[in-house]
């Protein structure tokens, strides 16, 4: 009974946060005027859709799923492993969200040396 | 006005998230026994081992069952590099006066970037050549040695990385990659094929191309990093 209400307890705090990351990030790109601020906000929604696909994958007692001889052993005794699809999607999705953190920073910085701002609400030409 | 409608937008995608993750159950065995394996996770978990003998399934996931992947994302970061320098690039005017924005760093930093600066680039070797068999891998590794070299950058204000090298540091690794999916093409079957003995489980020489694939990685992932770090730390304002 007890164990049951911490896994509960746990399922709120995991998915909790990974949401809580996604909205904060989703708050920053709408609200900020910095475009350097949109930018952490992108990364931020990142970091919170990877918790959120790391957490998914998880299993209560289970270990990473890397083996040796001493986990094949213990794989046999009914240890588990995780779901190591997840985690290799998240090591795919890291790499991406570098690489487009890196290209919109560039933009942020081609925007800046044509406007000498980098606040979108003083770059008069994208009014509409 | 905008700020009311924006938490609006947030409370319905925080809602609508919310729904579909409130019938998952946090942790609980979704996969099936490793024995009799119901879902892709259980069975790359039941194979890996056997077919392939690598340790670490993640890196046999990204490298083998969904290596094609792989090659994709590592052009996507390819492009990424490229774009950057593409985006960036501004003709010098003739006799434009152009001065660096960051500041020399002090003598502290300097002596101490000169003493870890190979001990970086030799954790990042270990981290990616140990990528079949502990947590880590081309990816890693090649953000590790980047981290070396940028501690080098903005230690020293001369230090800058050869763009020719790290074009053929990247060509080659990236012909490497596909030369070993071409290989399987030739020897078996399928593009990425394992191709070559996988060994024993747990050594260092194991997995068949696997390893090959991920130092290929990298290397790619490290000339890559330093390119677009190099890029980004040598514009100047005038």
């Amino acid at each position: 009974m007890e164990n049951i209400d911490i896994n509960q307890l746990l399922s709120i705090a995991v998915f909790g946060a990974a949401v809580g990351l996604i909205l904060i990030g989703l708050y920053a790109v709408l609200i900020k005027k910095h475009l350097i601020k949109i930018v952490i906000g992108l990364s931020i929604i990142d970091a919170g859709i990877h918790l959120l696909f790391i957490a998914i994958g998880y299993i209560n007692n289970g270990t990473s799923p890397i083996f040796s001889e001493k986990g094949i052993s213990l794989v046999n005794e009914g240890v588990k492993m995780v779901d190591p699809v997840p985690q290799a999607l998240v090591l795919t999705a890291i790499v991406i969200g570098f690489g487009v953190t890196a290209v919109a920073l560039s933009l942020v910085i081609r925007l800046y040396r044509h406007h000498q701002t980098a606040r979108i609400d003083q770059i008069k030409t994208l009014k509409w | 006005m905008k700020k009311v409608l924006v938490l609006l937008l947030l409370v319905v995608v925080g809602y609508s998230l919310y729904v579909p993750l409130s019938q998952i159950e946090f942790g609980t065995d979704r996969m099936g026994s490793i024995e009799n394996p119901t879902t892709v996770g259980a069975y790359y978990l039941s194979k890996t081992p056997s077919e392939l003998s690598v340790a670490n399934v993640i890196t046999a996931i990204v490298v083998n069952y969904r290596g094609f992947d792989t090659l994709g994302e590592v052009s996507v970061l390819f492009l990424a590099a490229t774009g950057i320098g593409s985006i960036l690039y501004r003709r010098r005017k003739e006799g434009e006066h152009s001065e660096t924005i960051s500041k020399p760093s002090s003598q502290l930093l300097q002596a101490g970037a000169k003493l870890i600066y190979p001990a970086i680039l030799v954790l990042g070797a270990y981290v990616f050549i140990h990528g079949h068999l502990t947590p880590g891998g081309g990816f890693q590794g090649g953000a590790i040695i980047a981290t070396g070299f940028l501690l080098m950058m903005m230690s020293y204000k001369d230090f800058h990385m050869n763009h020719t090298v790290l074009t053929w540091v990247e060509s080659l690794a990236g012909i490497t990659f596909v030369g070993v999916g071409i290989g399987g093409l030739i020897v078996g079957t399928t593009f990425l094929e394992n191709f070559m003995p996988v060994g024993t489980l747990n050594d260092l020489f194991s997995g068949g191309i696997i390893p090959i694939i991920y130092v290929a990685v990298g290397f790619k992932v490290a000339a890559e990093l330093a390119g677009v770090l190099d890029t980004l730390l040598s514009i100047k304002e005038n």
